[in-house]
């Protein structure tokens, strides 16, 4: 019975933990997300997202729980290159001495042999990446001479060369120009006809409002979760944001 | 008078190529420092100067015990290497204490440990050569074993270079696709035990850290491109031990020395005149010309 459920679910994570040396970071947190469903994942600093997407992606071990991707374990779908992180720029060095072409090549290292020649379906897949968030005429540019917005896109076509069905993406619309919101904007739609599963954190609510069709707030543990028009109220909120109002977070419009 | 000049420069370079040690010091400094120069664009891009010379000093008692039960001093100094980091990582674990205080005491710890053993060992360990290094007096067995252990930490970073290169620049993605994060980080620390141990013969313990970090460090100012940078890395360390040895055997110098210090001022030649990120930018003046 359960394994017929699992087929129908992209990410199942049931009752995880994490603590770091003892310290909780996260506790008895689910979620289930289908394909094509896009997910925004809202809470404080330091309420656990962060730690969320590594448990998912494998980065962290989750000491209780059970995370099935694709309805197997986490193992096997970095294995089968399932999920693709889509790092906040604040996390990457920007001075790294490496390209746009070479960044992107990366979300290939997965699936070629140990010596990480690429092939000519992954000099193609990067191709396509790269055209796909519009960068063509920064292919050779090192990514400490791109702009915020750029460097983002640089990232994203990593992850769709990667061809990955799943994408987490940590903060993908802070500080970037207007044009990358609205190519990424529009990235996210052809990824949900495409059936890719999106689950994406977030400080600014009227993006969530905009993209997600289910919402997930955390502070240490699920707070609230569901449709973004049932769950994103603002009782939910000021939880999830220990006691502050939506009024004075994101003003009285929301 | 240019004729003089010329021919003075001509005898500066053969005349000590006459001398079996000096041919040989030249041919196993350069390949040292060729190997630390490729490790250290991965170092230095990876954050670990520190942990480089926590390791190099840390292999001091390795390499004291090794000599006493003679063994091959590389094998001591390996374990040691590694074992620092270990017991750095334990310690930053079950404590409270900042990673570089504790990186700090640990290498120290083992440090005195090993300067202890050598006074306490009464053998012909020559403490002044393994703190200072003798790249002149560098015996058979030794010239084997540097080059062996060189050629496999070669061929260990040429397999894994896009891996480890991956690995420095964005490990949580390297996890996520699957890569093993955990065998590339003990590769780079083995990696840079082996090299502290062929490097403390050319310059010594305390210096060693030094080709491990000013080479990267050179080419991380020169280039923006991670191949470029290996290149360059390796090309100016073997420079620089060339330049290092030439110069003590006209002089009458610290080898060790001399061949650090040579690395120090081609990096800050480069800290002055790199063409995009030195002080000057070279590339700026000549624009400004044409």
């Amino acid at each position: 019975m359960e394994t017929i459920n699992y087929q129908n679910f992209r990410i199942e994570a049931e009752n995880i933990c994490v603590d770091y040396n003892g310290k909780v970071a996260l506790y008895d947190a689910n979620l289930r997300l289908k394909p094509g469903q896009i997910c925004g994942l809202v809470g404080m600093n330091g309420a656990g997202k962060t730690t969320f997407f590594n448990a998912l992606t494998g980065f962290v071990n989750i000491s209780k729980g059970k995370i099935r991707i694709n309805g197997e374990s986490v193992r096997s779908a970095q294995k089968d290159q399932t999920i693709a992180y889509v790092p906040q720029n604040e996390g990457i060095d920007s001075q790294f001495p490496i390209s746009v072409w070479d960044v992107v090549m990366m979300g290939r290292y997965g699936s070629m042999n140990i010596f990480r020649c690429p092939r000519e379906s992954d000099v193609q897949a990067v191709k396509d990446a790269i055209e796909r968030v519009d960068l063509t005429d920064h292919i050779s540019t090192p990514i400490g001479n791109l702009s915020g917005g750029q460097r983002k896109r640089t990232f994203l076509a990593r992850a769709i060369a990667q061809r990955a069905s799943i994408l987490l993406l940590d903060e993908p619309f802070a500080g970037v120009d207007i044009r990358t919101e609205k190519l990424i904007s529009e990235l996210f739609i052809q990824f949900k006809n495409e059936g890719k599963t999106i689950l994406l954190s977030t400080h600014d609510m009227i993006h969530v409002r905009e993209f997600c069709d289910l919402v997930l707030l955390i502070n240490k543990t699920v707070v609230a979760y569901g449709e973004t028009s049932e769950v994103f109220t603002p009782e939910n909120i000021t939880t999830t944001f220990g006691g502050i109002s939506p009024d004075f977070l994101f003003g009285p419009e929301s | 008078m240019e004729l003089c000049f010329f021919l003075t420069l001509d005898s500066f370079i053969t005349d000590p190529l006459t001398h079996e040690f000096m041919r040989k010091a030249l041919l196993m400094s350069s390949l040292v420092a060729a190997v630390c120069g490729f490790l250290s664009s991965y170092l230095t891009l990876k954050g670990w100067a520190l942990m480089g010379d926590a390791v190099s000093h840390s292999v001091m008692p390795g390499v004291v015990v090794a000599y006493a039960l003679g063994l091959p001093f590389s094998l001591g100094a390996f374990i040691f290497g590694v074992g620092s980091v270990a017991l750095i990582g334990f310690i930053k674990q079950k404590s409270r204490v900042k990673e570089d205080t504790v990186i700090g005491l640990v290498f120290t710890g083992f440090f005195a440990l090993g300067i202890v053993l050598v006074s306490k060992i009464k053998s012909n360990i020559d403490l002044h050569s393994i703190l200072f290094g003798s790249p002149l007096g560098i015996s058979l067995s030794d010239v084997k074993q540097t080059i062996f252990i060189c050629l496999l930490v070669v061929i260990l970073l040429s397999i894994f270079r896009k891996d480890l290169m991956l690995y420095c620049f964005d490990p949580r993605h390297a996890k996520t696709v699957g890569i093993n994060v955990f065998f590339l980080h003990y590769l780079l620390l083995t990696c840079l035990s082996l090299a502290a141990v062929v490097g403390l013969q050319s310059v010594g313990i305390i210096l060693v850290v030094a080709m491990l970090i000013t080479p990267g460090a050179t080419a991380y100012l020169l280039t923006d491109k991670f191949d470029n940078m290996t290149v360059i890395s390796v090309l100016s360390a073997i420079i620089s031990s060339l330049i290092g040895i030439y110069v003590s055997f006209w002089f009458d110098l610290e080898t060790g020395g001399s061949i650090v210090l040579a690395q120090t001022f081609i990096f800050l030649f480069a800290f002055l005149f790199a063409p995009r990120y030195g002080i000057f930018k070279l590339k700026k003046l000549f624009a400004g010309y044409k």
